[in-house]
Order: C-alpha cells, then sequence, then structure tokens
C-alpha cells in the first residue's frame, strides 16, 4: 500500500465546500415539495396526525446534547417511524400518504426544536435533515404499497416481520447519512466510518426501531391509546442510556486529569498526552480500527507515560523514546501497574505496558502509541518542518522498533492536516 | 452468613407451601400450554443472561403472562426461570427455593386480582383505557406480595428490625414495577393480537437496552470510582506518611458538611474534596516531602505550590464542582495570611473553609513523622483556639458538634469504602429497585 507524501495537498479539502451541504439540501427539497403537496390537497385523518405529530414534539422537547449521544432524540424518532409505518388505525386503513407523513414529522420537530434553538443549544439542521430523510425514505417504501392493498393478505407475524426489515433498511440509509457527511468532512475511510455509525446504533437505535414498530402495530390493534402507554419502556430505555453517558463522559474527564499528573510534576512537558491521545486515535481511525479499540487506545495513549510518576528523577523533558530499551520497558511496566490499579479494562493496561515492546509482538494499540509517541518527543522542539524530519527519522529508524504501516498512517493523518473527527466511543 | 436461623426456615417453608397450593388446580385449568411453555422458557433465558451481567429480574414477561393466562397457569411461567438461574451466595438451594417461592406467589396474585377485575377481556379486545385499571391493580397486587414477603425474610434472616425492613421497600420498587407493568401489557395485547408473540418479542428490546444501559452505568461508575482512588494512591505512595490522610479528610469533610444541614450532592462533592484536596503534591519533589527536619524557605515556597498544581489536575473533571475551589483554597486562612491567593473571610469558597478544618483536625489526630498523634479533645481544643483567625468558627463548632454526635471512627484503609453513615451513592435508590426479589436470605 503506498501513501501520498506529506507535503501533496490535501485530498478531503476539493469535495468538502459541496459534500456537507448535499444532505441539508436534499432534505429541504424533500421537504418543501411534500410541503407544497399537503397544502394543495389537504391533510387527511387530522387526529391521527396530531397525536402522532404530538408524540414527536414530546421527544424533541426532552432531548439533550452530548458528543456521546448517538440518538438525541429517541422518542421524537420512534414516533416519526412509527406514523410512517403505520397500516392501519384500529381496523381502519390509515389515509396518510409519503407528503403528509414528511410533512407531519417535519412540523413536529421543529416545534419541538423551538426551546432548544432558543436556549442556543447548538445547531439542529443536521439533525432535521436527517431525520426527514429516513422518515421519507421509510414512508416511500411502505406506504404507496401499503395503500394499494400489498400487504393485505399476509399474515400479522409476517406483517410485523416486513416492518422489521422496514426499520433495518432504514436504519442502513440514517448510518450512510450520517457517515457520507463525516467520510467528505474529515476524509477519513468511509468504510471503518459506516461500520462505526452501525456498531454505535446497536444500542438506543435498536431499541427506537423497535419501539417504532411496536407503537405502529399496536396502534393498529389498540387505537390512539397505544401511543402514551408504549412509549414508557424507550423513555426508560433513554434514562438510562444518558445516565451512562453521563458517567462516561466523567470517566473521560477524571482519566484525563490522572494523565495530567505526569505534567504537573514536572515528569512531560505539559500537554504531550493530549496530543498523544489525539493523534493516536486519529491513525488508529485511519487504520480502521472502531468503538471500543479507540477507546483503549485513547485510554492507553492518555496515560502511556504515567510509568513515570515512580521514577525517582525525571527522564529529561519525558523523552522516553531515546532511553535504552530495557529502560523503556521498565518505565513501560510500572505504567501498566499504575492502570492496572485504576480499573479501567485491563486491555488499556496491556497496551500501556507493551508500548516498549518489538513492533511485531504488540498489539496495534500498542504499535500506534508507540510511534505517535516517539513522533510526538520529535516534532514538538524542532520548529517548522520539524513533523517532516521526525517522520523521516521514523522511517528510518531500526525496522523492529516503529510499524512501518502505523508510520504510513501517521503521514497520512498528517497530511490532511485535520484532527476533527467524531469524538470516538 | 451460612447460618440461617430455624425460624427463617419455617418461614421460607411456610411460604412455599402456599405458592404450591397455588399451583394445585394446574391439572384442571384449561390453558394455551404452548404458550405457557414459551413465556417459561423466555423467562430462564432471560433470568440467566440477566443475572450473569448483574442487571434486574426480566419482570414484563411474568406480568405479561400473569395478564395472558389463568392464575395457576401464569404462577407456573416463573418456576422454572427461578429455579434454575444462578444465585450470588450460598445457600443455594435454600435461596432458589425461596425467589421460586416468592415469585410464583406473586405472580399468581397480580394473575388472580387481573382476572377478578375482567382484565382478560381488556386484553383480547383490546378495550383501552379500561385494560389500564385491571392492569394496575395486578401490578399493585404484584408488588405489594414482593415486598411483604422480602420485608418478612429480611426480619427473620437478617435480624433487620420490622419498622425499618419494610419502611420504603414498598414505594422504591412501586415505579419500576410499573414501568414494567405497562410493557408486560404491551407485550400481553400484541400477543393475542394477529401480529402474534413475534410483535409482543420486540416489546422487550426497549427494555434489554435499558437493563444493558444500566449494567454499563454500573460498571463504568465503578471504574471511575477505582480511577479517583488511584489519584488518591499515587499521592499516597509520594507522601508516605500521610497514609489514609486523604480518606479521613473526606470523611470529616463530609460530617462538617452534613451538620451544616447540606444537601446530600453537595455532601458527597465535599468528600471528593477532602479526598482530593492534597492531589497537587503529585506534583512536588519526593524529596521535598518526605524530608525530615526544618525546610528551607525555598523548599517551603516550592511545596505552597501544591493546591495550584491540584487545581489544575482536577479542574476538567467537571462533576467535581465547588471541590475545585476547595482543592484550591484550602490553606486560606481567615485572616488572609494563607495561601495562594491570601484570600480572606467569605471570599474564600465554603467548600475550602470545610476542608480546611478537617485537614488540620486530622493532622492532629494522626501520627505524623514529625510528631505524635494527639487526642480528639486536644485537637479540638486547639481548632477552637484558632477559630476566627485561621478558621471558620462555623465550620469549627460543625465539626465539634457532628463528633459529640457520631464519634471519630475514622476508617483504617485507604481503599475508599466510606464510613457507617456515610451518604449513600448517587445511584443506590436504582440498585434497590431490582434488590426486591433478589434480597435474602
Amino acid at each position: 500500500m503506498t501513501s501520498p507524501p506529506p507535503a501533496q495537498s490535501p485530498p478531503a479539502q476539493s469535495p468538502s465546500s459541496v459534500a456537507p451541504l448535499l444532505v441539508p439540501g436534499c432534505a429541504g427539497v424533500l421537504a418543501l415539495g411534500c410541503l407544497a403537496s399537503v397544502l394543495a390537497s389537504g391533510p387527511v385523518q387530522r387526529p391521527v396526525a396530531l397525536a402522532f405529530g404530538g408524540l414527536v414534539v414530546l421527544g424533541e422537547l426532552t432531548r439533550r446534547t452530548g458528543a456521546e449521544a448517538r440518538e438525541a432524540a429517541p422518542l421524537g424518532a420512534a414516533g416519526a417511524l412509527a406514523y410512517a409505518l403505520l397500516g392501519d388505525v384500529a381496523g381502519r386503513p390509515a389515509q396518510h400518504g409519503v407528503a403528509q407523513t414528511v410533512t407531519v414529522v417535519l412540523a413536529a420537530s421543529l416545534l419541538g426544536s423551538v426551546p432548544y434553538v432558543a436556549r442556543g443549544s447548538g445547531p439542529v439542521l443536521d439533525h432535521l435533515a436527517r431525520r426527514v430523510l429516513t422518515v421519507g425514505f421509510a414512508a416511500v417504501c411502505f406506504r404507496p404499497l401499503s395503500q394499494q392493498g400489498a400487504f393485505d393478505h399476509w399474515s400479522g407475524p409476517a406483517d410485523a416481520l416486513l416492518l422489521l426489515a422496514l426499520l433495518a433498511l432504514t436504519t442502513l440509509c440514517d448510518a450512510v447519512l450520517a457517515a457520507a457527511p463525516a467520510h467528505a468532512r474529515t476524509g477519513w475511510p468511509f468504510g471503518p466510518l459506516l461500520r462505526e455509525e452501525l456498531r454505535g446504533m446497536v444500542g438506543i437505535t435498536s431499541a427506537v426501531c423497535a419501539t417504532g414498530a411496536v407503537m405502529a402495530l399496536a396502534v393498529s390493534v389498540a387505537g390512539l391509546w397505544a401511543l402514551p402507554v408504549f412509549c414508557v419502556p424507550l423513555l426508560l430505555a433513554q434514562l438510562s442510556y444518558r445516565r451512562y453517558a453521563a458517567v462516561r463522559a466523567t470517566y473521560r474527564q477524571t482519566i484525563a486529569s490522572l494523565a495530567r499528573a505526569t505534567e504537573i510534576a514536572g515528569y512531560t512537558p505539559a500537554g504531550h498526552a493530549r496530543r498523544v491521545a489525539g493523534l493516536g486515535v486519529a491513525v488508529g481511525r485511519d487504520l480502521g480500527l472502531s468503538g471500543a479499540e479507540l477507546t483503549v487506545l485513547e485510554y492507553a495513549a492518555l496515560m502511556h507515560d504515567i510509568g513515570q510518576l515512580s521514577l525517582v528523577d525525571p527522564v529529561p523533558a519525558g523523552a522516553t523514546a531515546g532511553l535504552p530499551v530495557t529502560e523503556q520497558r521498565r518505565i513501560a511496566l510500572l505504567g501498566g501497574a499504575v492502570v492496572r490499579q485504576t480499573g479501567v479494562d485491563a486491555a488499556v493496561a496491556v497496551v500501556v505496558e507493551r508500548q516498549a515492546d518489538p513492533c511485531r509482538e504488540q498489539p496495534v494499540a500498542a504499535r500506534i502509541v508507540r510511534v505517535v509517541n516517539a513522533y510526538e518527543e520529535k516534532a514538538r522542539d524542532a520548529g517548522p518542518g520539524g513533523g517532516l524530519t521526525a517522520l523521516e527519522e521514523l522511517r528510518l529508524a531500526a525496522a523492529g522498533d516503529y510499524a512501518p504501516e502505523v508510520v504510513e498512517a501517521l503521514a497520512r493523518v498528517l497530511s490532511r492536516g485535520s484532527l476533527t473527527g467524531p469524538a470516538a466511543g | 452468613m451460612d447460618a440461617v436461623p430455624a425460624r427463617a426456615r419455617v418461614y421460607v417453608a411456610g411460604v412455599a407451601l402456599a405458592a404450591l397450593l397455588c399451583l394445585r388446580p394446574l391439572p384442571s385449568v384449561r390453558a394455551p400450554w404452548w404458550a405457557v411453555l414459551l413465556l417459561a422458557g423466555l423467562y430462564a433465558g432471560s433470568e440467566l443472561v440477566a443475572r450473569s451481567r448483574f442487571v434486574g429480574t426480566c419482570y414484563p414477561v411474568l406480568l405479561a403472562g400473569a395478564f395472558l393466562l389463568p392464575p395457576p397457569a401464569a404462577a407456573l411461567v416463573a418456576l422454572p426461570g427461578a429455579l434454575l438461574s444462578p444465585v450470588p451466595r450460598r445457600p443455594f438451594g435454600l435461596r432458589r427455593l425461596w425467589r421460586a417461592a416468592q415469585l410464583t406467589l406473586a405472580v399468581w396474585a397480580a394473575a388472580w386480582v387481573h382476572w377478578q377485575l375482567g382484565g382478560r377481556d381488556a386484553v383480547v379486545e383490546p378495550a383501552f383505557p379500561y385494560a389500564l385499571v385491571p392492569a394496575g391493580a395486578a401490578v399493585l397486587a404484584f408488588c405489594l406480595v414482593l415486598t411483604v414477603l422480602d420485608g418478612g425474610i429480611l426480619t427473620l434472616a437478617d435480624h433487620v428490625p420490622p419498622g425499618r425492613a419494610w419502611r420504603g421497600l414498598f414505594s422504591r420498587s412501586l415505579a419500576p414495577i410499573a414501568v414494567h407493568g405497562l410493557a408486560g401489557l404491551m407485550m400481553a395485547v400484541l400477543w393475542r393480537s394477529p401480529y402474534g408473540p413475534v410483535a409482543a418479542l420486540l416489546v422487550l428490546l426497549p427494555m434489554c437496552v435499558a437493563w444493558w444501559a444500566f449494567a454499563q452505568y454500573h460498571r463504568e461508575r465503578a471504574a471511575h470510582q477505582a480511577t479517583i482512588r488511584a489519584l488518591v494512591q499515587a499521592v499516597d505512595i509520594k507522601d508516605g506518611y500521610t497514609r489514609g490522610h486523604s480518606e479521613r479528610v473526606g470523611q470529616a469533610s463530609m460530617m462538617i458538611a452534613r451538620e451544616l444541614g447540606m444537601d446530600d450532592e453537595r455532601v458527597e462533592t465535599l468528600r471528593f474534596a477532602g479526598i482530593l484536596h492534597d492531589v497537587g503534591k503529585l506534583g512536588v519533589p519526593t524529596r521535598l516531602l518526605r524530608k525530615d527536619g526544618p525546610l528551607t524557605p525555598e523548599e517551603r515556597r516550592v511545596i505552597e505550590l501544591h493546591p495550584e498544581y491540584g487545581h489544575e489536575m482536577v479542574r476538567g473533571i467537571r462533576f467535581l464542582g465547588e471541590a475545585r475551589a476547595a482543592v484550591l483554597h484550602h490553606h486560606e486562612r481567615l485572616d488572609g495570611s494563607g495561601y495562594p491567593y491570601g484570600l480572606a473571610g467569605d471570599r474564600i469558597p465554603e467548600s475550602a473553609r470545610v476542608v480546611a478544618v478537617a485537614d488540620a483536625f486530622d493532622a492532629m489526630t494522626s501520627t505524623r513523622s514529625y510528631s505524635r498523634a494527639r487526642p480528639v479533645a486536644a485537637a479540638l481544643q486547639e481548632l477552637q483556639r484558632c477559630a476566627g483567625g485561621q478558621f471558620d468558627p462555623r465550620m469549627v463548632r460543625a465539626l465539634v458538634h457532628a463528633l459529640e454526635r457520631h464519634g471519630w471512627r475514622p476508617s483504617v484503609t485507604a481503599d475508599g469504602t466510606p464510613a457507617p453513615g456515610a451518604a449513600p451513592p448517587p445511584g443506590r435508590g436504582e440498585d434497590a429497585r431490582d434488590s426486591v426479589g433478589r434480597g435474602a436470605p
């Protein structure tokens, strides 16, 4: 695998001016078309539309933001999907078409976002665009066929399975919609981005899909009364998820503080651990790591120097890459011992322990930590152009020390010049 | 607690007998046996998974059974899962028997109430909103039987006084069981609909996600606390003579905060403030921290940097809140002669004034390389002498009162177990939601 030399112009810059506008653009066109169609023909079955609209508004009102939250408004999403996949209401066929589905969901989402925008809590455009497009996708797949009576002779369980299959397709569509702009913006490889989106959807998104399907089926059995009853389990899931996300964020902050201990103690320069973690995660993403692996890599990179706390005399400028190999290994083992005490995943301790081993014996995260740490130490004092020199040094170093594929990945990441990927986890 | 009192054994036997009586009419009951089999298998499977992940019991399946089946058949659903799933402690057989009997009785009661109120027709039809009435009554009965039986076993086996055994048990477990009840009702309605059991199973997915997130939450929280302990231990390793000092200061800060009538969240924050107050000593050379004999002015200046180092370390941890100010200002004095900023009076954050008193108290009552430990009374006298100049008199008074009331029993180890009477860690309430049915013996 050959890679562009770092000096070459960043490959991701040219399409990035158009691509981010693609998703909101499509959503806008779709929304306007649907709105015009509904205005022309008038809405049908208003109570049903109002009930589902109310549910979506409620879902939007309970939404929170946070980098950790994969699905910000699960209840809103479930309500919108259920409206798109609604076959009949208490035995009578549901008559709303694609246009009305999209219009109701859009109007309700806009209404629910008002307090959110008024608080200035952040942009909602991406969220709305994705919502409109996924609901539009589900509605286009289901509504025309359903209204022509294509599923009338299907048995009940087959109907339920059909809904599940449609929801799986919709989820895939949503993942593509999330991964494509991220790919265009940052230039990360598309495959791992999509995989990571899908993997992140296993949790709350599967609950959203199941609730959407259950709501659609339950409304067709029991009428609109089913809606308030049936959104409770999802609210519970949302609550649990939020607390989990909160404690995760806190935990990350504490790990970062522990990592700063070496800097405060004067063993390593300020910001070193943070920079190695940021660059290391970018390299890991480039190499196709995802989800839990990236978290392990991030924690290990943050704490990779913690073994130095046990040293009596600080290493000059904390530059461990220049030490004899045996000394490097000793510090790495000391660090692993400290990390084991902290209660993080044992995989993190293993990475810290083995960061100084020959690269053929290392797990891939340890290879990344070793290369990125060496690069950071070599490049930081060298001033402008120091990065290139450092990369050359890493390439020319003894073959057993730095894994060549990691060095090349580092070169690619540096050539893109941006480290602003989506947050790990 | 291998020795189970005889009266507890008799109690368990009695409950088991009652459960058997509930199951007795089974041969004459007409029930959809494939549904019983499916639900029982589902419950047993989810129990096996749930227990291995330390999450709660899968009540929605049981309650769906209670809403779908005649009482004896519904009670049968709970039996295989309760008997087969692993139990955490000895005596295994007795615990399994207890759980099976308790759940059988509770499910039978719920199904009976539901049946009597005509809930079956309401589910089949389905007649909303009336279907909510029998379901609600059934959930109440279920919760009541579980908590009454649980309270009994707590009293008999664990010697908990009856008042405390039952207090709050019902109100704590009602809300979670009500949510499970709604999910169970949903399952029952869909089960009897043309869509059949496939659709009913979908209801369990959001619940599973909730349980998963709940279990993850507890895992991460435990890991987080271990990390904080690691921070403290790192300080203890460097600063040899202060072993356990951080934990004890945390405990004393907590006592003061509670005496001042602060709410639970602030009390917990102040415990963290006490635990972490010296974390900046990580930044001071070990040689200085361990030096015997007088320090030079230069060395003293270096050591006096530790509040700022500590603040620099913890300022990124958002949940610590005002504890961060306490770390920075715990060496300020009321007359303005402290460090690092020389703040005076009310300019010093309240949390820092609490930690300052707790820190001085523990420094005097524990043995250091340069001084013997003083008795508590002498230390308090010294604190009162310095109140107004060095310490906030309000905090000193609070400490004196708290010690009069509770005494001073510092935990010896530095492993962070909160002392008796410690604030319940956030989240304890949620633990309790699943303790019903998992409790004693």
